[in-house]
């Protein structure tokens, strides 16, 4: 049980490359599960290894319960890790695997006995503890990796990518486990992953990170519905996001979006929107379940649009639409399935649509919604660097 | 794959081929075995590849009896060469794989000229620095020499095995608290048997096999059997006893032939270890 502060946190590896990390700024509750998410090389990995302790950091400051620990070696920082290769000792039976960090420790033997116990007991692994980590199928070497991070109660449990190495249907059970764990033991987690829907389905928090810099910090519900720009609005979500290029026009004193499609054109009415965005590129950002279809009220306007490509996925169907030759994907219920060829009529309800700006990709004004000043001022942080 | 015919001319040409080689291969072997069991006469009177009429031990028991002696100073040469060697290139490879510092890798590479460097290119400055420790001539400073020989190649081995062993393995024992002996002791040895194996093997016949550094760094008494054999049998005094000869030369070699065929197996699994992910 643990507060976890990053103030500032910078790395670099020297040698004039460019950072790996970048003005690391996040702080979560005792008790919180933390996600770092990106793609790839966007300086996750990095950065819970600098919570770990493998890898030093180059400036800024780690704390633990209000205590910087950036200049504590690993042993002292009393963090656990799971790995992505579970890192299990090859030549140590489960229950070695599991003493060993105790052993160094210098417990008493009963007392790592009982621990051996209570943890296996929690994994539901006591029939393995005499078998060797080869003799263990992936799903079995990932639950003795956790078991050997809860063995010794730390402050912090690091999970870096711990299901990737799994297949499909594993993960999908690990990670409801996972979850099942953390509420009961309401350790202080951080858990490293690429994976969009870990991230929205475990995290208490969520921040996106690319190139070493965090993009958006919050809850899975605001990087969700209320993403700081273009990159987080298409990295969440799965079918992604969908991103149409718009041409804004303004009539009397309004704006409007112009949406094009071969059957058929609207105008998408955009309420008050930053002054100076008339004649700029902007992007109207979408999700495929909010597009409304066909039945709609007749509030809201509609545009006509031929299905290209029908993807029943099972429970839902994905319908491929061309808007502004962009490809839009519209989310439906199998049963209300259109078939390839037909005509839609689509909505857009504008309170839920998004603007971003091309260039830049940030998120411009929303939509009739007022922006809260916390909003304003992460942004402005973002902006800053 | 369609199932073979259980014969088949090709068969028959790959088993010839092989017996064949297995022949080109034995032959001296067996020659030598032979000849060490035959009396002078009967060498004399015989081919080299009859039997011989009486199966005696003379030629054992002498040759035994001049070599025995330099048999020991080589096990006490090989033994403690090989063992440091082994547990020195284990270390070696273990920092430059897992430790790595600025300039790991040059320092390996450079290292790696170790392997290729001639044996007569380091006899001058060895001898030179044999003398300024006081250990020309004795068996320490053999032993000193072939460690230091074999250190390229030990940590050859250790390092490109370790470098196959995933890095998260270390990362997993520094936050258990393990320090950097504790990991090499308990998680990383462990792991290396088939290498160590290879190792043993490899140090054990360069060092017992060696003759240009015995020949060259002990005199006398302290010469390894590989010195005392050519002693043997270059003296040219007196009949050739070929039978001793022989079973001087089988002596010599047998330690090496042990070793290969009780950890032989060990030694084309290491070798091949960490080439292919498994």
């Amino acid at each position: 049980m643990a507060t976890l502060e990053l103030r500032n946190v910078n790395k670099t590896y020297g040698n004039g490359q460019a950072d790996t990390l970048k003005n690391i700024e996040l702080a979560i509750d005792s008790g919180e599960f933390l996600i770092l998410v990106g793609p790839s090389g966007c300086g996750k990995s990095t950065l819970m290894n600098c919570i770990a302790g493998l890898e030093d950091i180059s400036g800024g400051a780690i704390l633990v319960d209000g205590q910087d620990i950036s200049g504590m070696s690993p042993k002292d920082r009393d963090i656990a890790m799971v790995f992505q290769s579970y890192a299990l000792y090859p030549t140590m039976s489960v229950r070695e695997n599991i003493a060993f960090g105790l052993k160094i420790r210098k417990l008493p033997q009963a007392e790592i006995d009982a621990e051996v116990a209570r943890v296996a007991k929690l994994l539901q692994i006591e029939h393995l503890l005499e078998r060797k980590p080869a003799q263990m199928s992936g799903g079995q070497q990932q639950r003795v990796a956790m078991g050997r991070a809860l063995a010794r109660r730390p402050k912090i449990y690091l999970f870096d990518e711990p299901l990737s190495n799994l297949d499909a249907k594993l993960r999908v059970e690990m990670r409801t486990e996972i979850k099942l764990m953390h509420q009961r033991l309401k350790t202080t987690t951080v858990y490293v992953t690429h994976d969009q829907i870990e991230a929205m389905t475990l995290g208490d928090k969520v921040a996106v990170m690319k190139d070493g810099i965090i993009q958006q910090f919050g809850t899975p519900r605001e990087i969700y519905n209320d993403p700081a720009n273009l990159f987080v609005a298409g990295f969440m979500g799965s079918p992604p996001m969908n991103f149409i290029p718009l041409r804004l026009q303004r009539r009397e004193g309004r704006l409007f979006g112009l949406l094009d499609s071969a059957d058929g054109h609207c105008e998408l009415p955009l309420g008050e929107v930053e002054e100076g965005l008339e004649g700029r590129e902007v992007i109207l950002g979408v999700r495929p379940e909010q597009v409304l279809v066909g039945a709609g009220s007749g509030a809201l306007p509609g545009i006509r649009a031929e299905v290209q490509v029908l993807e029943p996925t099972g429970p839902d169907t994905l319908a491929f639409v061309e808007i502004n030759q962009a490809k839009v994907c519209v989310r439906l219920a199998p049963d209300a399935a259109p078939r390839a060829g037909d005509s839609l009529e689509l909505q857009f309800a504008p309170d839920k649509v998004l603007l971003f700006d091309a260039q830049s990709g940030e998120r411009l004004g929303a939509l009739g919604k007022a922006r809260s000043p916390e909003r304003l001022a992460r942004v402005a942080q973002l902006k800053g660097r | 794959m369609p199932k073979q015919p259980s014969f088949s001319l090709a068969r028959l040409a790959i088993y010839a081929t092989l017996i064949l080689a297995c022949a080109v291969y034995l032959v001296p072997l067996v020659v030598m075995l032979l000849t060490s069991f035959k009396t002078p006469d009967d060498i004399r009177t015989g081919n080299l590849l009859s039997i011989p009429d009486v199966f005696t031990l003379i030629g054992w028991v002498k040759a035994w009896d001049s070599i025995g002696g330099f048999f020991w100073n080589s096990v006490k040469i090989t033994v403690p060469a090989v063992l440091i060697s082994t547990l020195l290139g284990a270390l070696n490879g273990y920092v430059l794989s897992m430790w790595r510092f600025r300039g790991s890798q040059l320092f390996f590479g450079l290292l790696l000229f170790g392997c290729f460097l001639p044996f007569q290119v380091v006899l001058l400055p060895a001898s030179f620095t044999l003398g300024q420790f006081g250990l020309a001539n004795t068996t320490g400073g053999l032993v000193l020499v072939h460690v230091v020989y074999g250190l390229a190649f030990t940590t050859l081995f250790f390092r490109n095995f370790y470098v196959s062993i995933p890095n998260a393995l270390v990362s997993a024992a520094r936050l258990d608290g393990a320090g950097f002996f504790t990991i090499f002791g308990r998680i990383l040895l462990p792991m290396s048997i088939p290498t160590i194996m290879v190792c043993l093997i490899w140090q054990f016949t360069q060092i017992w096999n060696d003759f240009l550094f015995g020949v060259v760094f002990a005199s006398g008494d302290s010469q390894p059997i590989t010195v005392a054999l050519n002693n043997l049998v270059n003296t040219s005094t007196g009949a050739k006893e070929y039978n001793v000869d022989m079973a001087a030369a089988m002596i010599a070699g047998l330690p090496t032939l042990l070793v290969y065929v009780f950890a032989g197996k060990y030694f084309l699994r290491g070798l091949t270890a960490g080439a292919v992910k498994g």
